[in-house]
């Protein structure tokens, strides 16, 4: 197990400027952000009124994605979360399949552990990888890249092709300055809210 | 497996058509459902329904952060599911809670009325007191006339307040279920 989290030190991709490729230049992409890392990556990227980011719930990212996607189907929803949290709420993969929305991505920035708690090692640094869950569970669009010749390459996808489309990105393990975002959960839904014309 | 003795005989109240009425007059576009033999007539109903999206689950909490996202969005949903399913929600409750977002949740009960299958009793023993800890709001029908009016009062407080409800669909107004046909 302490081989496969040294691979992780290794990885290419910082997920600080993955996150940032994947908002930058996108006002219009309604976010979730998973508990932990992804938050943060997030918020460092901008804070921004269209990201909702968790703070617990965890387990729950995909789910929200997809009750949003659900609701808003002419705006395309980009849930970012993490390893530990996808594993947490697999099934929602599944769930995801069935309904098959056109406007929902999702990304899981894969650093195969528990960044918050200790980093203790995830499923992913053995045996499972999540992609090829997502596509057992019926996410035909789902792939992982490792480099950023394959991020590239994969990440148009996510926002031209019809949805769901699933993207696992191997993110290097490391430990970055806490950018965090507003805590307050109601302050979190209103701003969400307005900025989609809502009260 | 399917088969039901309800012990106030026949009705001729029809509660899960009452239900689907009321999620048409609170505008619910997404019902989000782990089935109980107690929700099948109401899930066909909301499958036959195009204004209503149906999203099965693999587990409950799932709809519980199905529906936060809904309400981000501007929809209101409801999340249907048997007793056993609320001790899964625990921890997601926290989003409605947090967030202060709008939850229907509709309980069908076990384990409380001529259960024949002891592993739903503990759970559905501690049902409605796990939801208040969660700040779940709980109403109780007993009988299918209650359906209707509780169904309304939940959907109001939940979807006005924003807050979490939950009405609790007694086992003794579905009917104890048995495996004997």
């Amino acid at each position: 197990m302490t081989q496969h989290l040294q691979r992780a030190a290794a990885y290419p991709l910082r997920r600080r400027a993955v996150v940032k490729r994947l908002l930058d230049g996108r006002p219009e992409l309604l976010v979730v952000a998973g508990l932990g890392a992804p938050a943060w990556d997030c918020t460092a990227a901008g804070d921004r009124d269209l990201t909702f980011p968790l703070w617990g719930a965890m387990g729950g990212a995909v789910s929200i994605g997809l009750g949003l996607a659900l609701a808003q189907p002419s705006r395309r929803v980009l849930v970012i979360t993490g390893d530990g949290e996808m594993l947490m709420g697999i099934g929602s993969l599944a769930t995801v399949a069935v309904k098959a929305p056109a406007n929902l991505a999702i990304v899981v920035l894969d650093n195969e552990r528990y960044g918050e708690t200790g980093g203790q090692a995830t499923h992913t640094s053995g045996p499972a990888e999540l992609s090829a869950l997502a596509r057992a569970a019926g996410i035909a669009r789902s792939s992982v890249v490792s480099d950023d010749v394959a991020r590239a390459a994969a990440m148009p996808a996510l926002f031209d092709q019809p949805g769901p489309v699933f993207l696992t990105v191997k993110v290097r393990a490391e430990d970055l300055p806490l950018v965090l975002p507003p805590k307050d959960g109601t302050e979190l839904r209103t701003r969400f809210r307005r900025a989609l014309g809502m009260t | 497996m399917n088969a039901t003795a309800s012990p106030a005989g026949a009705s001729k109240i029809d509660w899960p058509a009452a239900i689907h009425r009321q999620f048409k007059s609170w505008d619910v576009r997404q019902v989000a459902h782990v089935p109980d033999a107690g929700h099948k007539r109401l899930i066909e109903l909301c499958q036959a329904d195009n204004a209503i999206a149906v999203v099965p689950l693999t587990t409950e909490e799932e709809g519980v952060a199905l529906l936060a996202g809904a309400a981000l969005g501007g929809q209101r949903g409801a999340l249907l599911m048997q007793s056993s399913g609320v001790g899964n929600c625990v921890n997601m409750l926290s989003l409605p809670r947090v967030c202060r977002l709008p939850l229907l949740m509709v309980v069908t009960m076990r384990g409380e009325w001529g259960e024949f299958n002891p592993w739903q009793v503990p759970m559905g023993r501690n049902t409605e007191a796990v939801l208040e800890l969660c700040n779940v709001l709980c109403f109780r029908a007993d009988s299918p006339a209650e359906v209707e009016p509780t169904l309304e009062a939940a959907a109001r407080m939940a979807f006005e307040g924003p807050q979490a409800t939950a009405v609790l669909l007694a086992q003794k107004l579905i009917g104890a279920k048995s495996f004997v046909k």
